[in-house]
């Protein structure tokens, strides 16, 4: 089977003009997106991250067919999405964290029933997906509600409903937790993993909240500068990104800094003592020699934090990682 | 039929949206009722003077002022809902999740506008007019059909409205400050369409001219239909000159939407 949705050096490139004096102006290029080839298979999770103006919203846009790729080929369950825009419309989902398609003035019902309408959905169909937004994004009270009054994290949870309510093959989320408590992100992650297990729906994620990443994705695609980064797994990249996981050692008693071979002292407090270990190396031989040598307490591994994982990653430029790959 | 049926959909939910504005549409139909009064006033001094201006006898001359206040919002004269509704979605970006739907724009927007043109007519439009009725002697039609033609008339005066709003509201793309244009737009509205004086006041060239602008067929055209100037074929004459500007017009807000949304997709948004 072919994959759901294929970059082949896909380029985005956009002419910027700029005065420069009286009359003058100046033309300039600006590679949004650079050359970026990838697949998504059909069912995937897939956290698309990178810094601001990293060209996350671009490729996004490309896909959804608002934007035509300046080079390069884009295809999404074999459809070409500038060309065949309205034909793709159907069978994908769009959120974007920090705009609305629900309609303002009217209960939330309203907009749910002009879905209906414009994706032509079966009445069987709408009554059971409706109903399964309500129950699992907790909407019931708000049916009635006009949009305007919601609270941010309640619109979310309309808007991602009013998303999935034609079954899309693809869902692409823009921040869908921006702005959002802890409880209301957590309620709208779990919808997306159930979404995602039960309905098979090729889900990718554009965030910088990372803790979205961690939750929901086994993949990841790293974009910096318009360019592909990193693309694999969560761990890889902890790896990749040259992070260190932390030993933390409670001495019986305070000591001086310990050595121990394949980890670094990084300081102390009393008998805590802090420790570096590289993100791929076993943790084993360093507590053994530890063991072997000093009166233990206690002991626990600190996995190295995916934000400074990233932070670093951006600004190394980029890591030629194994994982990095064609897949 | 799933378009037909999309776009009553669409319609009746901006029914319903500009109904919840009940504030607005209070104040609304207070500000018609009063600029009523005071171009009625203005014209019988006017029609005192010179009888038979434009052809109108003095009770046809405060009909169309009326008639005039009772169309203002419906026709939207003076700008007002695609028109600035899109405009500012242009602007802010939001037109990107107008362009993910499965659906036309222009249709879209056409039957939104429909349905606030329904409810304007009903909530903005009955009360000046029956205030008006109580007020000053009218010439209004006893029987059906001038009305039935009149709702006609309306209707077509309404999509040519909207046909021109969507054009200015399209200048978005293009302009990074589209208020001139819209300030423009409305006062080529009031003024073409007769609702400061009827267009068969004017003389000579210029009043030919004006005649046969897109105007004439939001408010003059209209208020002729009803005031039942037209003698037989001559008011399907004026339904189809409006149907004419509206095709036409149409046709044209489909060309330039063609372009702007080549635009956003080819240079991003």
């Amino acid at each position: 089977m072919p994959d759901f949705i294929e970059l082949d050096r896909l380029e985005k490139v956009f002419t910027v003009r700029r005065r420069a004096g009286r009359l003058r102006r100046e033309r300039r290029e600006v590679r949004a997106v650079d050359g970026i080839s990838c697949t998504v298979a059909r069912g995937e999770m897939v956290g698309y991250i990178g810094p601001n103006g990293a060209g996350k919203s671009t490729t996004v846009k490309m896909l959804t067919g608002i934007l035509t790729p300046s080079g390069g080929r884009l295809r999404v369950a074999g459809i070409d999405p500038a060309t065949d825009r309205t034909r793709l419309a159907r069978r994908m989902g769009v959120v974007f964290g920090q705009r609305t398609t629900l309609w303002w003035d009217l209960p939330l019902r309203d907009s749910y029933a002009l879905m209906r309408r414009l994706y032509r959905i079966e009445p069987a169909r709408y009554r059971v997906n409706l109903e399964r937004c309500v129950d699992l994004l907790d909407l019931g009270a708000l049916l009635d509600v006009p949009v305007r009054q919601l609270s941010l994290g309640q619109r979310m949870r309309g808007d991602i409903a009013a998303a999935l309510l034609h079954d899309p093959e693809v869902l692409y989320l823009d921040e869908p937790t921006i702005g959002l408590d802890v409880v209301s992100k957590a309620k709208v992650r779990g919808f997306l993993r159930d979404v995602n297990a039960e309905r098979g729906t090729t889900v990718l994620l554009t965030t910088h909240d990372l803790t979205d990443v961690e939750q929901l994705c086994d993949r990841v695609v790293v974009i910096d500068r318009g360019r592909l980064v990193y693309d694999g797994g969560l761990a890889g990249l902890r790896a990749a990104g040259g992070g260190e996981r932390t030993l933390v050692v409670d001495l019986a008693r305070e000591a001086p800094p310990v050595e121990v071979p394949g980890a670094r002292f990084v300081r102390s407090e009393g008998p805590r003592q802090w420790l570096a270990l590289p993100a791929g190396a076993s943790a084993a031989p360093v507590v053994a020699a530890l063991a072997a040598r000093y009166p233990l307490a206690d002991l626990s591994v600190r996995e190295p934090d995916i934000e400074e994982v990233i932070a670093r990653v951006y600004a190394s430029g980029g890591v030629p990682a194994p994982t990095a790959a064609p897949r | 039929m799933h378009a037909v049926r999309l776009s009553l959909t669409v319609a009746g939910h901006s029914f319903r949206r500009y109904a919840t504005y009940r504030v607005a549409t209070l104040a609304g139909v207070f500000t018609n009722t009063v600029f009523g009064f005071i171009l009625a006033y203005t014209f019988v001094a006017l029609w005192h003077e010179r009888p038979q201006l434009g052809g109108y006898t003095p009770e046809q001359a405060l009909t169309f002022v009326w008639i005039g206040q009772a169309l203002l919002a419906t026709v939207a004269l003076m700008g007002g809902g695609v028109e600035e509704e899109l405009h500012g979605r242009v602007r802010s970006g939001d037109v990107g999740i107008d362009l993910h739907r499965p659906a036309d724009l222009q249709v879209w927007w056409l039957s939104a506008d429909l349905g606030r043109a329904a409810f304007h007519l009903l909530g903005r439009g009955i009360v000046p007019l029956a205030v008006g009725a109580l007020g000053f002697p009218l010439a209004l039609p006893a029987l059906p059909l001038p009305w039935l033609l009149f709702l006609v008339s309306v209707a077509l005066g309404v999509v040519v409205g909207f046909a021109i709003r969507y054009l200015v509201a399209l200048s978005a793309f293009w302009l990074l400050d589209g208020v001139g244009v819209r300030a423009l737009s409305g006062l080529l509205g009031v003024f073409f369409s007769g609702m400061l004086l009827p267009l068969t006041l004017f003389p000579g060239v210029f009043g030919e001219v004006v005649r046969w602008l897109p105007w004439a067929a939001m408010l003059q055209v209209p208020a002729d239909v009803l005031l039942g100037v037209h003698r037989g074929g001559d008011t399907l004459a004026a339904l189809a000159f409006q149907a004419g500007w509206a095709l036409a017009l149409l046709a044209l807000g489909r060309a330039v939407q063609r372009l702007a949304v080549r635009k956003v997709v080819v240079q991003g948004g």
